[in-house]
């Protein structure tokens, strides 16, 4: 008896809260109008009359921040530069960036934070293969622009499925085709083996090489990131003979080819891509992996690999002057890295794409904008993008040059190509001479 | 939800000993179900409550955290059951989660129901949970800690290696599927809200998690969660009661195993990608340090300490970030504060938050004759 009272009271507690809760509600849905709103073409959220807000994710701790964490602090200087001069048509550039630790997890959290909650206009720059494709989707999804991802993978390019997403830099097709055909060209005896990181990257790199090697390659091997054991890779490439190594790989896996070749005493000429041959940060790896035995990056000396900004050792580049006098006045005292001027030059392209959407500037807009001009947006990187309605890829091409000493030198001029068979080129061009200020000028007027 | 499982039995009563009931205290102990499923499902009815109405009342990014909080809870919880009762401690459960979250990424991309896929999700972690529970049965200690190590760091290797089925280091895009018709409308005529995405999944993960942590409760209250007990506090002596030691540790670790399952495939569809940089080694220390915050061996403690891994390091970067630090320094500022944090409660309240709580309250409410309980976190 006792216990079908207590029954009926909890139902009639359970019953009384639905009631109260629906009594908050609204008890159904009005029947005319479908609502959506929000995502409409106009959208401008994080714009008002003197403020935009930009938003980005980059690993700032962790075991890929070495480096990467530096390009944001670029950034950040470029635009509060750009907003000492009176910011982009009066407004003023909020630039938010996140850590996500290069854990995709975390950058779904933060970029939900960036959109969600700081409400940011666009997300500009968003670093790493990985972790940009946990937020792609969703991205797109609430019709955030998502401009000029900072990876060389070829997922930035769906403008049908991905429609806000555009590149940046020269995805490692166009990069590996450009190397390829140079070492076609200047060492057509060669026995040719590649080493290539186990992922996207190397496939990508691997297709493109393809095209002009493939009766030259003689070994083909991989590594897995995190295994720091190439040993077996080293030993296989020299069993082969081959005489030319092509490396598609991050920038420690650089230094660990280096010194297993030293320990094997195996000196093929190497050729790196861009991504594994920063001279500083693959300086301080070889230092650090060999316990203070080598202690200079004389082992790079001779290694060709390519470029497409202006380089931080270099200060004969009026654009490297430029970025070095905006350091000067809005860096946080460190010296200027070419991380950091990779941060000041997608800074400026954030500044160049947001002058050709105009002075009222939309979600919608901005791609639009960028679809429309973005092949004659010119700036401190060396070849055009390849933006049209049709293709979101970055950059088109890159400059073929070999470490000597501290810096670099060219041998060849700026070439450039697209992904598949298209043909390669001289870009014909030339540098782009820098704008007053190092601020872009509307590139539509 | 906020079942605290109970060190003993008999905690329920002792509050009241010796004082006159009250008329609501009276009007309470009258509605109190005697039996221990109906006080649980009452519990879970409450959670559900509480859950809408956080839901409906905070905005979408509030809705996200929460989803994320969603599957850290279960997966802590799946762990506090089995370091608190069992006693066997696990740095393997993030790559336990990782195999929950690319199941679903293989199966959902195939049309199978969202729901379906977190209980096939479960199914296979926990038949890999029997395989690991077996090899970890015959051990103890820094052994078993370094073999499920081991596990932790083997597992997301897997998908790199086989690239093809799984993505390799770019990830396995999971689909992250959208709210049904029926759901959105029951929202809106509930709170005149529209669901979004974030909302949805906020739903799902917290509805999982609640049947789980009353599945979790129940067995803990069961003679099963005696066993474990028994286990935990003196092998020999339960050896002397007849219970065989491995069966029931390989058990623990596979309904352990299940939850992380469950956890992952939550992860995933939150997450919309499975990839292997997910889920490293700070994934399942991370777990393990929710568990200790809140409390070793409580349900209520696992949800406070994912709370924590989720709410403490944006608040604390943002803080970092209006005193004036710079990005950088504010985001090297969470981990930091994490780091102090779990040193302090390990020096200061190693039973969590909720065994100092509980020892307090104990303290407090027993006669001063009857020496305070405070069992929680013994192991």
């Amino acid at each position: 008896m006792r216990r079908s009272r207590r029954v009926r009271a909890l139902v009639a507690l359970a019953l009384g809260a639905v009631l109260a809760l629906a009594g908050c509600g609204a008890g159904g849905r009005p029947d005319s109008g479908s609502g959506g709103g929000g995502q409409s073409e106009g959208s401008t959220v994080g714009i008002t009359a003197d403020s935009i807000k930009v938003g980005s994710h980059f690993p700032l701790t962790g075991v890929a921040a070495p480096g990467y964490s530096e390009i944001p602090t670029g950034t950040k200087a470029y635009f509060d530069w750009v907003n000492a001069h009176g910011g982009v048509n009066g407004r003023k550039i909020d630039y938010v960036f996140r850590d996500d630790a290069y854990n995709p997890t975390q950058t779904s959290q933060v970029v939900n934070e960036l959109v969600l909650q700081d409400q940011v206009f666009a997300i500009l720059g968003g670093l790493g293969t990985p972790t940009h494709g946990a937020v792609v989707d969703f991205l797109n999804t609430e019709g955030v622009p998502d401009l000029f991802v900072s990876s060389g993978s070829l997922l930035w390019d769906q403008p049908q499925k991905h429609p806000m997403t555009f590149g940046w830099q020269p995805d490692y097709e166009v990069e590996a085709k450009i190397l390829a055909d140079h070492v076609a060209k200047t060492f057509p005896q060669a026995r040719v083996g590649l080493f290539l990181q186990n992922d996207d990257v190397g496939t990508d790199a691997e297709r493109g090489i393809r095209r002009y090697l493939d009766k030259q390659i003689v070994a083909v091997e991989r590594y897995t990131p995190g295994n720091t054991d190439i040993g077996p890779q080293m030993s296989a490439l020299q069993a082969a003979n081959a005489d030319l190594v092509i490396g598609f790989n991050v920038p420690s896996y650089t230094a660990l080819t280096q010194l297993q070749g030293q320990k094997l005493n195996y000196k093929p000429q190497w050729v790196y891509s861009n991504i594994g041959a920063d001279p500083v940060l693959v300086g301080s790896l070889l230092g650090r992996f060999s316990q203070g035995q080598v202690t200079d990056n004389a082992l790079l000396n001779g290694i060709i690999t390519d470029e497409y900004l202006p380089r931080a050792d270099n200060p004969a580049d009026p654009w490297t002057a430029q970025f070095d006098a905006i350091w000067k006045a809005h860096g946080d005292g460190g010296a200027l890295s070419n991380f950091r001027i990779f941060g000041m030059s997608q800074g400026y392209a954030f500044v160049q794409a947001m002058l050709a959407a105009g002075p009222n500037p939309t979600r919608q807009g901005l791609v639009e904008a960028i679809e429309k001009g973005g092949t004659q947006f010119q700036g401190p990187w060396a070849a055009p993008y390849r933006f049209t309605a049709d293709k979101h890829s970055g950059m088109s091409g890159v400059k073929v040059v070999q470490v000597t000493g501290q810096t670099t030198k060219a041998l060849t001029p700026v070439r450039t190509t697209s992904n598949g068979d298209a043909p390669i080129q001289d870009e014909t061009a030339g540098e782009t001479p820098v704008p007053p200020n190092g601020i872009p000028t509307n590139p539509g007027a | 939800m906020a079942t605290p499982v109970r060190p003993t039995e008999k905690a329920g009563s002792a509050p009241r000993s010796g004082r006159e009931p009250g008329r609501w205290a009276g009007l309470a102990a009258r509605l109190r179900p005697r039996a221990t499923f109906a006080r649980h499902a009452l519990l879970a009815l409450v959670a559900l409550v509480v859950v809408v109405l956080l839901l409906e009342l905070t905005g979408p990014f509030r809705n996200s955290q929460f989803a994320t909080m969603s599957y850290y809870a279960i997966a802590a919880a799946g762990l506090t059951v089995l370091t608190g009762l069992n006693g066997q401690i696990s740095l393997g459960h993030g790559a336990l989660m990782a195999v929950g979250a690319y199941t679903a990424g293989l199966l959902l991309p195939a049309g199978i129901p969202l729901l379906v896929v977190l209980v096939i999700a479960a199914g296979v972690t926990a038949v890999v949970g029997v395989i690991v529970g077996a090899a970890a049965s015959r051990l103890k200690g820094p052994y078993l800690a370094g073999a499920t190590l081991a596990f932790a760091v083997a597992v997301p290797g897997l998908a790199i290696h086989f690239d093809e089925a799984l993505g390799g280091e770019q990830g396995l895009a999971v689909p992250s599927p959208r709210a049904p018709e029926w759901f959105a409308d029951a929202v809106y005529f509930l709170s005149a809200n529209e669901t979004s995405s974030a909302k949805y999944l906020a739903y799902v993960g917290w509805t999982v998690a609640i049947v789980a942590f009353l599945l979790l409760a129940n067995l803990a209250a069961s003679r099963i969660g005696r066993i474990w007990r028994a286990v935990r506090d003196d092998e020999v002596a339960a050896e002397l009661a007849g219970i065989r030691l491995s069966p029931v540790r390989v058990l623990a670790f596979t309904v352990s195993a299940a939850c992380a399952g469950l956890a992952g495939g939550v992860l995933g569809v939150v997450v919309r990608l499975a990839a292997p940089t997910g889920f490293t080694i700070v994934l399942s220390i991370s777990l393990l340090t929710a568990v200790v915050l809140g409390g070793l061996g409580s349900l209520f403690g696992a949800v406070l300490g994912s709370a924590l891994l989720v709410f403490l390091p944006p608040a604390v970067t943002n803080l970092g970030a209006s005193a004036g630090l710079s990005d950088v320094q504010s985001a090297q500022l969470a981990p930091f504060v994490y780091g102090a944090v779990l040193i302090l409660v390990i020096l200061l309240a190693p039973g969590g938050v909720v065994g100092t709580v509980r020892a307090r309250w104990h303290a407090r409410t027993t006669a001063p004759a009857e020496a305070p309980e405070e069992r929680t976190g013994r192991s």
